[in-house]
């Protein structure tokens, strides 16, 4: 398996970082933020209508693209650099693995147009190596309440970890109530059951939450890099002590260690696609950290400006310190290394 | 005929008991280093192919590649890069099947990071050269036969524009190689002391004045070499190893630092991997400046890690040895903590790596500077 991007790959890279030029950039998505839909289903219809992006992983046979997690890495990685507020992860990634891990090809014709959007009712914390907070079942009816699940406000389709197994509702059958997010650009919510209607489709692994951690790698890699970019776009453009703030070596050296971090995330981001135990475990054991340090930095080298609501950084910082919680801490990954690596405690 | 067909006939029609026959039929064969011209030692084909060639020729005799590093990795790309025919059929074939060792005379005790400052003189007279300075942390100069070496010809003009590049013959009249201790008790490096060296101008590398522009070609390459990573088994195995073998010695705090720094090892390791795939495909990256400043760091906290899990206060030998490699996994975790010390210094240290990679990768601009427009005669020392 080649760890560089093919030229499919690149096509896909640049359709989808032209799409969101044009319809995300910063300014848009900061305006979204406080706004009664922070999630772009606008936007997110076009991706889905002009690129395909949301039936990328569903077999052709289902109507879908019949991608590899390669291609779907490639749209993490640009959708993180525009810190694009879309459920490509939630309904795309999460929900389409858990059903494609299911054998349940119903919804899925649904999902491959993009005109039905699901989502992973799991809390966006939860670990690929514990226990997964299954929703119990009382007679025909779920009922239950999952807090901390992403993309829950804008799905038309609730895929749901169930005690028997995994269970599809409709969205409208359950109470979503939108929490107050750390990452506004890709919010919590708290999903409530109240006897609703279900049906089981098949069975439901971690595995799915695993395939979710190794894409996110790529995510987090879009993220450091657009940190990355800015910052030093910055620094050579920003004056003081009658110089460009980027010819003093203090800085230099922070954004040239910044630079390396960047090079090693992005060959842990390639590696994972082949969404390996150790490949996925190491990647988001790195990647996080490394896209939440990108963020950081950026902040710390903006100055002052760095600090306001009017500059995009902390749009990527809070997506950062949240992705880096997400399907596993990096201690999650790194204590599963224990038994994957052999190197026991 | 296709690259794996080549190497098997050659197999089949060579004795691999008589290892230098081997090697100077192979260098012969073009199946040295397929990506150097052909009668060179190569085939003219590209870099990655190299594997193809290394895979076929396991368990047959090699050429020590550590004992000769610096000939491999340094003296000869910029031999193929400079040379002339002659140099290059001269020296090549002798430096790749290890029957010539070579050394690498550029630092001097003014002159290290700032290597464009050194002050070895060489002055011309009729067909020769008289070279007269000192060079200092030469390592294996003691088993040397040759070295790549820097002079100051010009002290008139800015530091930058008077070098000249020679290849230094180390048993000629007035070259004196003295052993300097290192901190894990041996000497692998030295001082050399030129004093009315006189070198042929056939041994001059590149033309006169331009030696800054040919050392270059040198450090780049030795960068590479060195973030190439080592060759035998890597510090990240020896250090998991020692781990599963030791469970007596474990603790939780360990087990955290563990697995922080193989994370960061299999990193390194993909990122390298996915270095030489770029290579392979003829799109060399930026990456390659950074792997030595990868590399340095983290043996540098493995081993240290490593003394402390294994409670070691002892160390294996501090007597003054000569040794012809670098060996890092024959020796004990004091000598490797210790030893490791020179990777963020050796080939450049990893602050002057880290202006590098700001000013050429990211486009940051250089500090400012009071020496590039001065005669070197003038510069402040
Ligand atoms: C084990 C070993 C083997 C070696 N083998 C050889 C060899 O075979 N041949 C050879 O020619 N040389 C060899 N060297 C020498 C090596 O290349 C030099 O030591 C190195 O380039 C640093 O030079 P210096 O020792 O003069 O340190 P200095 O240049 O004096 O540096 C001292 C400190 O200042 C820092 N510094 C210097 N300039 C800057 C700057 N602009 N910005 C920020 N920090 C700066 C350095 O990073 C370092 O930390 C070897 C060194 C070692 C340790």
């Amino acid at each position: 398996m080649s760890l560089l991007y093919s030229d499919v790959e690149e096509e896909l890279r640049a359709a989808v970082r032209s799409l969101l030029a044009d319809a995300c950039p910063p300014s848009a998505v900061l305006g979204r933020v406080e706004s009664a839909e922070p999630y772009d289903l606008g936007l997110w219809k076009s991706l889905a209508r002009d690129i395909g992006v949301a039936g990328l992983l569903i077999p052709e046979e289902h109507g879908g693209a019949g991608a590899t997690p390669r291609e779907a890495a490639v749209v993490m990685e640009e959708l993180g650099r525009a810190v694009a507020p879309v459920p490509f992860l939630s309904s795309a990634v999460l929900a389409t693995r858990a059903l494609l891990d299911a054998g349940a090809s119903a919804p899925l014709e649904r999902l491959a147009s993009g005109e039905t959007t699901a989502c992973l009712v799991v809390p966006f914390a939860a670990s690929p190596y514990a226990d997964v907070p299954v929703v119990s079942h009382d007679g025909g009816a779920l009922t239950g309440t999952v807090r901390g699940v992403v993309g829950a406000e804008v799905a038309d389709l609730l895929v749901v970890p169930v005690d028997e197994g995994l269970a599809v509702v409709e969205a409208s059958a359950a109470e979503i109530v939108p929490a107050v997010s750390l990452d506004q650009t890709r919010p919590i919510a708290t999903v409530t059951f109240n006897d609703a209607a279900y049906e089981v489709v098949g069975g439901f692994s971690p595995d799915v939450l695993r395939a979710g951690a190794g894409l996110l790698a790529s995510e987090q890699l879009g993220i450091a890099e657009w940190c990355l970019t800015t910052t030093v776009a910055y620094v050579k453009e920003r004056r003081q002590f009658a110089r460009q703030i980027g010819s003093f070596q203090a800085i230099k050296h922070r954004l040239a260690d910044l630079w390396l971090e960047v090079v090693g995330a992005r060959a842990a981001a390639r590696n994972a696609v082949s969404l390996e135990p150790q490949a996925v475990a190491v990647a988001a054991a790195y990647c996080g950290p490394v896209a939440v340090h990108a963020a950081e930095e950026a902040l710390q080298l903006h100055g002052g400006i760095g600090m306001t609501w009017e500059h995009p950084v902390h749009l990527y910082l809070k997506r950062a310190k949240a992705d880096e919680i997400a399907l596993g801490t990096p201690g999650d990954h790194r204590a599963a290394l224990a038994s994957i690596a052999d190197l026991p405690a | 005929m296709d690259l794996v067909e080549r190497c098997r006939e050659f197999r089949a029609t060579h004795d691999p008991s008589d290892r230098l026959g081997w090697l100077r039929a192979r260098f012969d064969a073009g199946l040295a280093w397929v990506h150097y011209p052909e009668g060179l030692g190569g085939l003219g084909l590209s870099r990655g192919m190299q594997a193809v060639v290394e895979a076929e020729m396991s368990g047959t005799p090699d050429n020590d590649p550590g004992r000769i590093g610096i000939g491999l990795g340094m003296a000869a790309p910029t031999i193929l890069a400079f040379g002339t025919d002659e140099q290059k059929r001269r020296f090549l074939r002798p430096l790749w099947t290890g029957e010539e060792v070579w050394c690498q005379l550029f630092s001097e005790p003014g002159a290290g990071s700032d290597l464009a400052t050194l002050g070895t003189r060489a002055v011309r007279d009729g067909d020769e050269w008289v070279v007269d300075g000192q060079k200092v942390w030469t390592s294996g100069a003691h088993h040397a036969r040759w070295g790549i070496l820097v002079t100051r010809t010009d002290p008139d003009v800015p530091k930058h524009q008077g070098m000249t590049y020679f290849v230094a013959d180390m048993h000629a009249p007035g070259v004196e190689v003295r052993p300097l201790r290192q901190i894990t008790g041996e000497a692998e490096f030295n001082e050399v002391f030129l004093t009315g060296v006189r070198l042929p101008d056939d041994l001059r590398l590149g033309a006169v004045g331009d030696g800054w522009r040919v050392a270059q070609t040198t450090l780049m390459n030795e960068r590479v070499a060195i973030g190439a990573g080592p060759a035998r088994r890597s510090m990240a195995s020896i250090v998991a190893d020692a781990w599963r073998e030791h469970p007596e010695l474990r603790s939780p705090a360990m087990h955290q630092r563990l697995l922080k720094l193989w994370v960061d090892a299999e990193v390194m390791r993909l990122t390298a991997v996915r270095l030489r795939e770029q290579l392979a495909a003829g799109h060399p990256g930026p990456e390659g400046s950074g792997m030595k400043l990868l590399f340095a760091r983290l043996h540098q906290e493995l081993s240290g890690f490593e003394v402390e899990f294994r409670r070691e206060l002892g160390y294996d030998d501090w007597t003054l040895r000569r040794p012809e490699t670098v060996d890092f996994v024959g020796r004990e975790a004091g000598y490797r903590y210790l030893r490791a010390k020179g990777n963020s210094i050796e080939g450049g240290t990893s602050e002057i790596l880290r202006n590098i990679i700001a000013e050429r990768v990211l486009g940051l601009p250089s500090e400012p500077r009071v020496d590039k427009d001065v005669p070197w005669k003038d510069l402040p020392r």
